[in-house]
C-alpha cells in the first residue's frame, strides 16, 4: 500500500524531471557554458538517481549514475560540454524514461539491457572519446522508434505500438490522473474558503435578524454550496497517514539488526487521511514511539521464548477515524511497563511521595512516563534512554490539540492511544465571555456546562477552600479556574462566583473554567496569532466569527499548565478529584472541618456530604417538632447537631447536606471551618452517641463525626426498605472484613440500618478462623489492600476450599480501575464496589442475596 | 486612502515623486501626540479609520488588539504606546496604518495620517544624541523640513515587541 504510493509519487515525479531535463539540454546545447542549467540537470538526475537507489530500481539506477557521472564532470569543469556529449545523456534520458514506462505498466522494471548507453557515457566520462559511438544513436531516436526491439538491444524493454505512441506524446498514465499542485496554491484556496465561510456566517446571521424570505432560499443553497466547497478544498490537503509511516519499516528493520531482536511491523488503516498540516506534526513523535516499541518494549528473541511468547515480536499500528478525530495506535507485545520501577524512579526523583503514590492507581502511576526527564531504560543505547521523550511526544500532540493516552500490562505490552483533530484549520468551538471579551473554547476538550449560581435559584454553587473556588461536580471536587482572573481581565468577584463552568478534560485531568456567559458553539478558523504574540501560552489561535468581530482561540493545556492543573507537572489535583475514591483511615483523607455545640472542631470526611449550604433562617420551619426546610422542591428534615436548635428571628444556618437518592438531610452546625486534607486516624473515644472517637487534625483534636447515626436521626425511612426486611423475615447474614476501624465504624452501621446483620472482623485471618469455626453468613464483603493477607488472597483462600467457597463476595476497595476490577474477579470476586459507594454496595448485595449463588 | 489623493493634487510632490530615482525612499508621514514621524510607503497594505480593535489579554501593553481587515486578522500595535507616550484623548478617531512585515499584518495606531512624499537624503540627519533611548531605538534618523522635523521610523524595531 505504502509502497504503491511511494512509487506513484516517484512515477510522477520522475516525468516532470525528465521533461525538465529535456528542456534543459536543449538550453544546454544552445549555451553549453550556462552553469545553472548544467546544475539543474545534474540535480534531477541525481535526484532520480537517489529515489531509484531507495526503492530499489537498481536498473534505473545504474543508468542515472552513469549520467550523473558524466554530468557532474561537466558541472566541475573537467569536461568540456559537446553536442555529443549532449545527445549520450538524452539518450540516457530517454533509457530510463522507457525503463519507468515499463514500471508504470507492470509494476517492474522491465526487462533489458543498458550496457550500450552505459558504455557510452563512461566512455565519455573518462574522455576517451567525444564522438559518439555508433551504439546509442539509435537510442537518442529510440522514442520515436516504433519496431519493437530485441532485449539486448539499447532499447531497453520490449515495446508495444501503445507505449510508444504514449511515449512519443510524453505523455502517461500516471500524469494524466494527478496533477501536482503547489501547496501554496491550496493554502491560498484554503483562507479563501475560511473567508468564504466567514461571510456565509455572516449574511447567516443576517438573514435571521431579518424577516425577508426571498433571501432565505438561495441563502441555504449558498451555505450547501460553501460546506461543500469546505469539504472539497479540505479534501485536497489530506494525506494517507501512510505517508508518515513510509520509513518506519525501514527504521524497524534496522532497529532489529542493530539490537539484535526479531521485530515485525504491522500497519492497518495506512490510508487513513488526514490533514498534511497534522500529519508533518505527528510524524516525529510517531517516529519516536515506534523506536521506544522496539528498544524498550520488545524483548530479545531469548527473553520472549522463555516468557512463552513467539520469537519475533511485533509492532502494531493502527490508525482509524472516529467523530471528527483521528485515533492513532501504537502498540507492543513485549514486556510492558514496569510499574514498580516507575513507582521507584517516581519516589527517587521526588515527583510524588511513598502515601501519594500508594494512592495512586497503576494508571495513573505509569503516566509518569511524560515527566521531563523521566526514564526507567537501565542502559542508555543509542535509540533511546535518556529521558528525552515521551514528555516530548506529549508536548507535541498537545500543541496540536491531542491527547495522550496509555495502556500497559506486564509481560503482555503496551499500547499508546493517540487522538489527534482531523484538521487544525477550521474547528468546532463553543463561544463563552469573560470579563467583558469573548473567547472561543475548542470543543474536543469540553466534556459538560455547568450553571452556577447562587442557592436560592437551586443552582450548584462553587466554594472556596481557602481561596482556591471548587465545584463538586457528582462525586468528585473540580477544581476551578476563573478565566477573566486567569487572563487578568478584571478581579473575579470574591465569593460570588457565578456564571457557567466550562468542564474540561485535558489528558487525564479534568477541571472547570468559570466564565460568565455562554454563547453558541461556531466553525472557526483557526488562524496563528501574530509572532509578537506567540509567548502567551493561553491561546492556541485567533479567528473571526460571524459578526467579523477577531476573537482569541483559547489552549485548554496552556490553560491548564497556566491555572497549575496538569497530571505531568503536579500530582496533587489527582487526589482532589478523587475524594470519594481514596477514603482510607491510614491515607490522607479530605476532611471538613466545622464547629458546632462546644468549641471542639468536628470533621466529616469531605466525600460524604453532597452540598455545603448557608440557608436564611427564616426559611426553616417546624413540622411534627422537627425543623425542616424546603429544599429543591422536597422537604428535608434538619438535624441539630449540638442536640437542640431554637428558631432565631434572622440571620443564616450552615448546614451540611446529605443525600441519598432523591432525599436530603441537613446537619445543621454552628459554622464551617476549613477543608483539610490529612491523614484521619480516629481514636476510638467515650461512646458518645454520634460520634466514632477523636482525631488530631490540624494539630487540634477533634471529634470525628458519625454520619450514619446522623442520618438515621433524620427518619427512620432513610435507609430504604430497612422496616420491611428486618420485619418479615431473617435478616441476612453479612461478615465484613476491613482493616480500617473508621470503615468498619462506617458500614456497618449503614448495613445494618438497611436490613443486614453484619459482623465485622478486622483481619481476613480473623475471618478464617470463624469460617473453620463454623459461622455462617449469606454473603462476605471483604476490603482488598489489609496488611499479611490482602483481600485477593483472602478470596482465593475462600474459594479454594471450606464451607464458603459459594457464598456471593463482594470487593470494597478504593481502587476501582479496570485492572483492579478484572484481577478482583480473577481471585473469585462476585463484584466489586467503590469504597464507599453505599447504593453501589447495597444494590450489590440484594443481587448477589437473590441471584442463584446464594441458594 | 484619502491621503493619496491629497498627495496627487500636490503639484511639488509629484515632481519631487518623479525625481526620487528609488521608490524606498518614499515615505507616508503620520503624527503622534504632535510628532510628524515616517515610515517607507512601500511597507504600507492599508490606511483605516477607526476601527473595532479587540483586546488581547495578557499581551504586551503595546499591543492594542487584533482587528479584522477583509478576514485577515491584523494585530495592533499603539504607537503611542509603543513610544512611551501618554493615550490620546480622542482614541475613537485614531486611524491604522496596515504595514507588513515578514508576510504578517500589522496596525500602527496613530492620531493622524498625512501624505505620501519623498525625503531625499539631503535632508536627512542622524538621530541626536540627546533623544529618549527608547526613540533612539526605532528612529533610523530625523529629515529636516522648513517648518518640521519628522522622526524616520523603522518599522521591523518597532514590531520588536516582547
Amino acid at each position: 500500500m505504502v509502497m504503491d504510493d511511494l512509487l506513484a509519487d516517484f512515477l510522477t515525479e520522475t516525468h516532470e524531471g525528465l521533461s525538465a531535463v529535456d528542456e534543459a539540454l536543449l538550453r544546454l546545447e544552445r549555451a553549453p557554458d550556462d552553469a545553472p542549467t548544467l546544475a539543474e540537470i545534474f540535480r534531477q538526475v541525481h535526484t532520480i538517481k537517489g529515489t531509484c537507489g531507495f526503492l530499489g530500481l537498481t536498473r534505473l539506477e545504474k543508468v542515472a549514475h552513469a549520467a550523473e557521472t558524466m554530468l557532474g564532470l561537466y558541472r566541475d569543469g573537467s569536461l568540456k560540454v559537446t553536442p555529443e556529449g549532449i545527445t549520450l545523456i538524452f539518450a540516457a534520458a530517454d533509457a530510463i524514461r522507457q525503463i519507468v514506462l515499463g514500471l508504470e505498466q507492470h509494476g517492474q522494471e522491465p526487462e533489458g539491457d543498458d550496457a550500450a548507453v552505459i558504455a557510452a557515457l563512461d566512455a565519455a566520462a573518462r574522455g576517451e572519446s567525444a564522438a559518439l559511438p555508433s551504439a546509442p544513436q539509435p537510442k537518442a531516436e529510440a522514442p520515436l522508434d516504433a519496431t519493437p526491439a530485441p532485449n539486448a538491444a539499447p532499447i531497453p524493454a520490449p515495446r508495444t505500438q501503445e507505449t510508444a505512441a504514449e511515449a512519443a506524446h510524453g505523455e502517461s498514465a500516471a500524469a494524466q490522473q494527478t496533477i501536482r499542485v503547489s501547496v501554496e496554491v491550496l493554502e491560498d484556496l484554503m483562507t479563501l474558503v475560511s473567508e468564504l465561510v466567514l461571510t456565509r456566517n455572516q449574511l447567516m446571521q443576517l438573514a435571521r435578524v431579518s424577516s425577508d424570505s426571498q433571501i432565505s432560499v438561495p441563502l441555504q443553497r449558498l451555505s450547501h454550496i460553501t460546506s461543500e466547497l469546505q469539504e472539497g478544498v479540505m479534501k485536497t490537503r489530506m494525506q494517507p497517514i501512510g505517508n508518515a509511516w513510509a520509513k518506519l519499516p525501514r527504521l524497524v528493520r534496522d532497529l532489529a539488526n542493530e539490537l539484535g531482536k526479531k521485530i515485525e511491523l504491522e500497519m492497518r488503516g495506512a490510508d487513513t487521511e488526514l490533514d498534511r498540516q497534522v500529519l508533518e506534526l505527528i510524524k516525529d513523535p510517531l517516529t519516536h514511539m515506534v523506536r521506544n516499541s522496539g528498544d524498550h518494549g520488545l524483548e530479545k528473541p531469548a527473553d520472549r521464548r522463555a516468557a512463552g511468547k513467539p520469537e519475533t515480536g511485533r509492532i502494531l499500528l493502527n490508525a482509524y477515524h472516529q467523530g471528527g478525530h483521528i485515533i492513532i495506535e501504537i502498540g507492543d507485545d513485549g514486556r510492558g511497563l514496569p510499574v514498580e520501577k516507575i513507582r521507584a524512579k517516581a519516589l527517587a526523583q521526588g515527583l510524588a511521595t511513598e502515601a501519594e503514590l500508594a494512592q495512586m492507581s497503576e494508571h495513573d502511576v505509569l503516566r509518569f512516563i511524560f515527566r521531563p526527564g523521566f526514564s526507567t531504560a537501565q542502559q542508555i543505547t543509542s535509540v533511546s534512554g535518556r529521558g528525552v521523550g515521551m514528555d516530548v511526544v506529549k508536548t507535541n500532540i498537545e500543541r496540536i490539540g491531542g491527547t495522550i493516552e496509555l495502556r500497559s500490562k506486564e509481560g503482555r505490552g503496551t499500547t499508546f492511544t493517540i487522538k489527534i483533530p482531523l484538521t487544525l484549520a477550521i474547528v468546532s468551538a463553543l463561544i463563552v465571555q469573560a470579563g467583558g471579551e469573548r473567547f472561543a473554547i475548542p470543543q474536543i476538550g469540553v466534556v459538560e456546562l455547568v450553571r452556577v449560581g447562587d442557592e436560592h435559584e437551586g443552582n450548584t454553587r462553587i466554594e472556596m477552600i481557602k481561596d482556591a473556588p471548587v465545584l463538586r461536580l457528582r462525586d468528585r471536587l473540580l477544581p476551578l479556574v476563573s478565566l477573566s482572573a486567569l487572563l487578568r481581565l478584571r478581579e473575579a468577584p470574591v465569593g460570588g462566583l457565578k456564571g457557567y463552568v466550562v468542564v474540561m478534560q485535558v489528558g487525564a485531568n479534568v477541571f472547570g473554567i468559570v466564565v460568565d456567559r455562554v454563547f453558541d458553539t461556531e466553525e472557526i478558523v483557526v488562524k496563528p496569532v501574530a509572532p509578537i504574540l506567540r509567548h502567551i501560552t493561553m491561546f492556541s489561535g485567533n479567528t473571526i466569527l460571524g459578526d467579523g468581530s477577531v476573537i482569541m482561540i483559547l489552549d485548554p493545556n496552556g490553560v491548564a499548565r497556566g491555572a497549575g492543573i496538569s497530571a505531568e507537572g503536579r500530582a496533587e489535583e489527582q487526589q482532589t478529584i478523587s475524594v470519594t475514591g481514596g477514603i482510607r483511615s491510614d491515607s490522607s483523607t479530605s476532611l471538613l472541618l466545622f464547629r458546632a455545640g462546644d468549641h471542639t472542631p468536628k470533621a466529616v470526611p469531605l466525600g460524604l456530604v453532597a452540598r455545603l449550604e448557608d440557608i436564611p433562617v427564616q426559611r426553616i420551619e417546624m413540622s411534627g417538632g422537627t425543623p425542616v426546610v424546603q429544599y429543591r422542591g422536597q422537604l428535608m428534615p434538619m438535624v441539630p447537631i449540638a442536640g437542640h436548635w431554637e428558631a432565631s428571628a434572622s440571620g443564616r444556618q450552615a448546614v451540611l447536606v446529605f443525600t441519598e437518592g432523591q432525599r436530603s438531610m441537613g446537619l445543621m452546625v454552628d459554622e464551617i471551618l476549613d477543608v483539610v486534607e490529612e491523614p484521619l486516624l480516629i481514636q476510638p473515644g467515650s461512646d458518645r452517641l454520634g460520634y466514632l472517637g477523636s482525631a488530631v487534625i490540624s494539630e487540634r483534636v477533634t471529634d470525628v463525626i458519625d454520619t450514619v447515626y446522623w442520618l438515621s436521626h433524620a427518619g427512620g425511612d432513610w435507609f430504604r426498605g430497612d422496616r420491611k426486611s428486618s420485619a418479615s423475615h431473617q435478616k441476612p447474614r453479612l461478615l465484613l472484613i476491613d482493616d480500617s476501624p473508621f470503615f468498619r465504624h462506617l458500614v456497618v452501621p449503614a448495613l445494618s440500618a438497611a436490613g443486614f446483620d453484619v459482623t465485622a472482623v478486622e483481619s481476613p485471618a480473623e475471618a478464617l478462623r470463624l469460617r473453620d469455626a463454623g459461622a455462617e453468613f449469606e454473603a462476605l464483603i471483604s476490603d482488598i489492600e489489609m496488611p499479611e493477607m490482602d483481600g485477593l488472597s483472602f478470596a482465593r483462600n475462600v474459594r479454594a476450599s471450606g464451607a464458603w467457597t459459594r457464598l456471593p463476595l463482594v470487593a470494597l476497595s478504593s481502587r476501582a480501575e479496570a485492572d483492579d476490577v478484572a484481577r478482583g474477579r480473577e481471585a473469585g470476586f462476585t463484584d466489586y464496589v467503590v469504597k464507599y459507594d453505599r447504593d453501589a454496595l447495597l444494590s450489590s448485595l440484594h443481587e448477589c442475596l437473590s441471584s442463584p449463588i446464594a441458594a | 486612502m484619502q491621503s493619496m489623493s491629497e498627495t496627487q493634487r500636490s503639484g511639488p510632490a509629484i515632481a519631487a515623486l518623479a525625481l526620487a530615482e528609488r521608490e524606498d525612499e518614499v515615505f507616508l508621514t503620520l503624527t503622534v501626540a504632535g510628532q510628524t514621524c515616517s515610515i517607507p510607503v512601500l511597507l504600507v497594505r492599508d490606511v483605516l479609520g477607526p476601527q473595532a480593535i479587540t483586546p488581547i489579554p495578557l499581551a504586551p501593553a503595546e499591543v492594542a488588539g487584533g482587528l479584522n481587515l477583509r478576514g485577515r486578522i491584523v494585530t495592533a500595535i499603539d504607537l503611542r504606546r509603543r513610544l512611551g507616550l501618554p493615550s490620546a484623548d480622542n482614541a475613537d478617531k485614531a486611524m491604522s496604518v496596515v504595514v507588513e512585515q515578514a508576510g504578517e499584518l500589522y496596525s500602527l495606531i496613530v492620531d493622524q495620517v498625512g501624505e505620501v512624499l519623498p525625503l531625499p537624503s539631503g535632508g536627512i540627519c542622524p538621530n541626536p544624541p540627546t533623544l529618549d533611548p527608547l526613540w533612539r531605538d526605532v528612529s533610523l534618523s530625523v529629515y529636516r523640513e522648513e517648518d518640521r522635523l519628522i522622526v524616520m521610523l523603522d518599522v521591523e524595531r518597532l514590531l520588536n515587541i516582547g
